[in-house]
């Protein structure tokens, strides 16, 4: 389908100002008699606060307020605590200060006696799961989201042949299957079985998580780095102490969240505490680097097993998989259930059962990051497909592709079968190999040059990308702007603005004329799921697209009220209402907002729409009478989950003598319906990628198991890719096959694209060495050199958080 | 760790000349810091791990800047920037070497600031050490990253006494290869010393990297003309291509005659001891030889000998063996 706006590129009005350093982010704002927040951190992996004496930090003058854990909120646990009272991880914030300047603040830090109870701790989830195992948490050593704090202990026989490798797999927290999982194990003509692991890794956001916060008039107002708007309102609000309707939010920018700001964070709710108690003057507190390694968030790692059968054809006849997250030591984030639910919607087993749990650790709090489960997964099981390709002596994309999910495919998620919105992988596959040209490509492998050796491999990822049930809110104003209200965050994908370019083709604005309202929550924003879960594109469209209707059949009745006849006797043109039949007959835009505030009623949003969420109804509220007022709740159907694909190629050379990884050409192809900005996702397609060489190649957590104490906490230790580490060749498609149930045919992809990159290079380098997989991540060089020479390698069988 | 947040205050000094200067290290001796690019300085103080009562800051020194050529070779000043080093045209003419590994380190904002001192100067990346623990290094009684659980992939294959972290430095394997003199100023006058002498381990002083002490100055580096226009190779091997130190590097000087035999050579490996190390077998495998793919593999492989992995680095043993063997087989002019 033809669009004005959809599909073409521009320039969202935020991007000078993140090119020029004029964008704010919290840390640069301040206020009158601003105040400065320090933490004091635990030092130990786990042990509980005896006692606290502030005494001798109270005295320092300059210090205006501390708080422990007693002047903040509690939640049950898992909950992640603002302030603890049991450190469950080297790094836990335990008590704040703050004071006139950041030198104060630190002095009076050093100057609080802490009194600490040590307490055993743990690093491993299968140390934790052996009999007589650590505890993370002293209410227990299993928890997630949904899944309440309790203590599992395996047995000795279930760490049978455990020293060889192989993954225990005592009794799950979690358990699903459909089909008949004997039969296909039994029809296969090769079964292959795998133990894997995947390590955590760090967040790496730019822009540490630091908060300023004061309160006026009852009111919080707090600047935080988060990337959703209307969403973290409510969550924001319990952490601060207030109602949703006293909460003030300002994140205008985002410098990288990746997940970790999805949801707002306990830690962003000090500096209000802080500033409660000085009597509501601003308090900012800076987050450094270390600090935003230590407590700031990781991903979960994987400690897993899985059993894969196939038929003579390639076809996946029966999977049974095992996934033990490390979870840190709080809630978490359901990583484990992605690991099941992506293996099911990627390779489409005719029969699968799926056991998890998520076992605590005393390692820094996870939450989810890009692909959360899914891209771990990708990069445990994509290798192990290859493996089963060379035992059928099958082609690497023939097995992927007869697999691959399509528009038949079906969807599991341990309650019921379910449908896809729309999927294309085959597609993403067939035009990745042609870009790549995979034929030509797959005959480099093992090739000689120098001492350099080629590999080639393909990656696929998948992550749910798109919701719907939220709420569209858009004005034409008098001066015949539109303004579309929006509640998503801009976490640095541009979404927020191109999302809102469906509303102005709608009504067919030119994007001169709209103006995008976000960034405050005092804006005056409707009720929008946060920005996380590569749900943005998809779901915002339909909101702003619901919103854009409900303003177009306004106008058109206006129209009819104001020159005659009925609504369908009109059209948009110009932004113009214009007769049909008499082109001459017409009205401005800006004469149907004038027309809509004297009407009232509907037209200026006096009378609203009874299905909209209460936030949305409150903005609207404030905004009613100002213009003509398009608002709805998207109703629109949705036959099912929506999924966003990605497939990957990649060719590598590895250098023999040094182990040297240098991956010289990636080809990423998205499915993601129809492409809604091209800038957009060329740039989503390069840093999603980038982001997967890391996880790949370097990244990963860290720690010293007796110490319990984390090895990297700067960029320089915990190494994110750098320029230098990119390909020379890095190209990028999309299937661009519209989605069935989006109104523009727009789906979201943001996610799979990092899982399908980490596991097309691993298995480029797996090629590259003649067939030797590693089943761990990252795929550090030691482990190559080592290979490379038959050496064992250093760490112990699916030991976690290690080098 | 408490807090690592910060700068503590401390007494800053700007002196203008290098008399000034050492003047300075002479007042205060072990309570004063010096300060030149200031790379890993500030890390350490806002850190709050070391805490000096007295910074002096070298910046301001014109006379510890620049290269020049003398009769001899050429002699560095002490803050000549990595940068000045990477791109000056002597070097990258007669001692590409050097200028191969000054563009080597970490980022070219880093090389920007950071200074040929201060480089050669640096202190040990340990992560046990860096995070504040007290190890012997930090003047405590134990070693953290020694033991059954110590996370040392990073960490030393030779020379272990007491601590195990390695030079972290590409510059300092460069400066042993090239016999480069390092002249050190005090204030009774000034002593020279081969880069060999200058990098110290653990059993001489465990909590330095060189024999520089307190109340010294390292002002300048000379470099001979022993090799200049040899045969030279440098390679890092680090885990990602840009603000990463080394798991091993390797720098080579190799002097033939017109008819290819290796008159002259000089190896040095970074990343494997607390010191660059040299390898005497090495250097008599290839003196006096024509050197071809096999002679180089026996030179590496010569390296290993000796070699005593801790838990997580016994990968260091075949990649040394393999740097030094493309050290000697792929040195260039």
């Amino acid at each position: 389908m033809a669009y004005d706006l959809v599909g073409k590129n521009f320039i969202p009005h935020d991007m000078v100002a993140k090119v020029t350093g004029a964008a704010k982010y919290s840390e640069d704002f301040q206020a009158e008699g601003m105040l400065h927040a320090k933490l004091l951190l635990s030092p130990m992996p786990h042990a509980r606060v005896r006692s606290i004496d502030t005494s001798a930090a109270m005295k320092i003058k300059g210090v205006v307020a501390i708080i422990t854990p007693d002047d903040v909120p509690q939640f049950p646990p898992p909950a992640d605590p603002i302030l603890y009272k049991e450190a469950t991880f080297a790094g836990a914030p335990l008590l704040a200060v703050a004071a006139e300047s950041e030198a104060i603040a630190a002095q009076a830090i050093e100057a609080i006696k802490v009194d600490l109870e040590q307490l055993k701790h743990v690093v491993d989830p299968l140390d934790s799961l052996y009999p007589g195992g650590n505890n993370a948490f002293t209410g227990g050593n299993v928890a997630n989201v949904r899944l309440p704090l309790q203590t599992i202990k395996w047995t000795a026989q279930d760490f049978q042949g455990f020293d060889q490798g192989k993954m225990p797999m005592g009794k799950p927290a979690e358990e699903w299957k459909y089909g008949d999982l004997d039969e296909g194990f039994k029809k296969a003509k090769v079964v292959v079985e795998r133990s894997f692991l995947t390590a955590g890794t760090s967040h790496h956001s730019m822009e540490p998580r630091s908060a300023m916060a004061y309160w006026q008039n009852g009111k919080v107002y707090l600047h935080g780095s988060l990337q959703s708007q209307s969403f973290g309102i409510p969550p924001l609000a319990r952490l601060c102490g207030v109602k949703p309707e006293d909460m003030v939010f300002i994140a205008e920018f985002c410098g990288g969240g990746f997940g970790s700001k999805g949801n707002p964070y306990p830690i962003m709710a000090v500096p209000a505490h802080l500033s409660k108690k000085a009597n509501g003057r601003p308090v900012m507190m800076r987050i450094t680097r270390e600090e935003e390694y230590l407590l700031g968030s990781g991903r979960a790692g994987f400690q897993g097993w899985v059993k894969m059968g196939f038929a003579e054809n390639g076809r996946m006849t029966a999977m049974d998989l095992y996934c033990v997250q490390d979870n840190g030591p709080n809630m978490g984030f359901w990583d484990f259930r992605n690991c099941g639910h992506s293996a099911m919607v990627v390779f489409q087993p005719e029969a699968m059962r799926f056991r998890g749990m998520s076992v605590l650790t005393n390692t820094p709090p996870r939450g989810p990051q890009r692909g959360p489960g899914e891209n771990q997964t990708s990069m445990a099981l994509e290798p192990i497909i290859d493996e089963a390709a060379k035992m059928l002596g099958m082609d690497k994309l023939a097995i992927r592709r007869i697999n691959a999910p399509d528009n038949d495919g079906f969807d599991f998620e341990g309650q019921h079968m379910g449908k896809f919105t729309s999927a294309y992988l085959k597609d993403a596959l067939d035009k990745g190999a042609e870009v790549f040209n995979w034929d030509a490509k797959k005959k480099l492998s093992g090739q000689r040059n120098g001492n350099k050796v080629s590999g080639v491999g393909i990656g696929q990822a998948f992550h749910a990308a798109g919701s719907n049930g939220f709420d569209g809110l858009i004005r034409i104003m008098p001066d015949g702007k539109l303004y579309v209200h929006s509640g998503v965050g801009n976490l640095g994908t541009y979404s927020y603005a191109s999302t809102a370019r469906v509303a102005a083709e709608v009504l067919g604005y030119k994007w001169e004329n709209v103006v995008v309202v976000n960034g405050r929550s005092d804006k005056h924003l409707p009720w929008m799921i946060g920005q996380f879960g590569s749900n943005t594109a998809y779901t915002a469209t339909r909101t702003n697209y619901v919103a854009a209707q409900d303003a177009k059949n306004k106008l058109l009745e206006i129209a009819a009220q104001a020159l005659g006849g009925a609504a369908g006797d009109y059209d948009l043109k110009g932004e113009r209402v214009v007769s049909k039949a008499d082109p001459s007959k017409s009205m401005s835009f800006a004469d149907a907002a004038k027309k809509a505030v004297e009407l009232g009623g509907k037209f200026s949003g006096k009378e609203l729409p009874g299905d909209i969420n209460p936030l949305t109804r409150a903005s609207a509220t404030a905004l009613a009478g100002t213009g003509l007022m398009g608002v709805a709740k998207d109703t629109l159907a949705k036959r099912g989950m929506v999924p966003g694909l990605c497939a990957g190629f990649c060719h590598v050379e590895v250098d023999v003598e040094t182990g040297d990884v240098e991956i010289k050409e990636y080809v990423g192809v998205a499915d993601c319906g129809t492409v809604l900005h091209p800038d957009g996702l060329q740039s989503q397609m390069h840093g999603g990628a980038i982001m997967g060489f890391g996880l790949a190649l370097t990244e990963r957590i860290v720690y010293d198991h007796a110490l319990g104490l984390p090895a990297n906490v700067g960029f320089d230790q915990a190494k994110p890719p750098t320029y230098l580490d990119m390909p020379k060749i890095f190209k990028w498609a999309a299937a661009e096959k519209p989605d069935r149930d989006n109104p523009v045919g727009v789906k979201g992809v943001g996610e799979p694209i990092q899982g399908a990159a980490a596991a097309a290079v691993i298995n480029a380098i797996s090629d590259a060495l003649g067939g030797h997989y590693f089943h761990r991540t990252p795929v550090v060089r030691d482990m190559i050199v080592n290979a490379l020479n038959k050496r064992p390698q250093s760490y112990r069988p699916l030991q976690a958080n290690t080098m | 760790m408490m807090i690592k947040d910060v700068i503590p205050g401390f007494e800053l000094f700007k002196p203008k000349t290098v008399a000034e200067a050492v003047a300075l290290v002479e007042r205060y001796k072990k309570d004063a810091w010096k300060m030149a690019g200031g790379n890993d300085s500030i890390a350490w103080f806002k850190d709050r791990v070391k805490r000096p009562k007295q910074v002096i800051d070298l910046s301001g020194i014109a006379e510890m800047k620049g290269v020049k050529e003398t009769p001899d070779g050429i002699e560095i000043g002490a803050l000549a920037t990595l940068t000045d080093i990477e791109k000056s045209p002597v070097i990258r003419k007669s001692y590409r070497l050097l200028s191969d590994a000054a563009g080597a380190v970490a980022s070219p904002q880093i090389r920007n600031s950071g200074t040929v001192g201060g480089n050669v100067n640096q202190d040990a990346r340990c992560w046990y050490y860096r995070a504040g623990l007290p190890c012997y290094r930090a003047g405590g009684t134990t070693c953290f990253s020694d033991t059954p659980e110590g996370q040392n992939r990073e960490h030393a294959i030779f020379d272990a006494a007491r601590c195990v972290a390695v030079t972290p430095s590409d510059l300092a394997p460069v400066m042993v290869a090239l016999d480069a003199k390092m002249v050190i100023r005090h204030a009774k006058g000034e002593r020279v010393v081969s880069a060999e002498e200058f990098f110290i381990g653990p059993r001489i002083d465990i909590t330095k990297m060189t024999q520089v002490k307190d109340n010294e100055l390292l002002v300048a580096i000379r470099i001979p003309k022993t090799f200049a226009g040899a045969n030279f190779y440098f390679e890092k091997v680090t885990d990602r291509n840009a603000w990463d130190f080394p798991l091993v590097n390797v720098a080579s000087a190799l002097k033939t005659d017109a008819g290819g035999v290796v008159q002259e050579c000089r190896v040095a490996v970074g990343g494997v001891a607390c010191t660059p190390k040299r390898f005497a077998a090495v250097e008599d495998t290839v003196k006096g030889k024509k050197v071809d793919a096999a002679l180089a593999k026996i030179a590496g492989e010569a390296t290993g000998r000796g070699a005593r992995p801790l838990n997580y680095n016994h990968f260091k043993v075949p990649l040394m063996a393999n740097l030094v063997t493309r050290a000697v087989r792929d040195a260039k002019a």
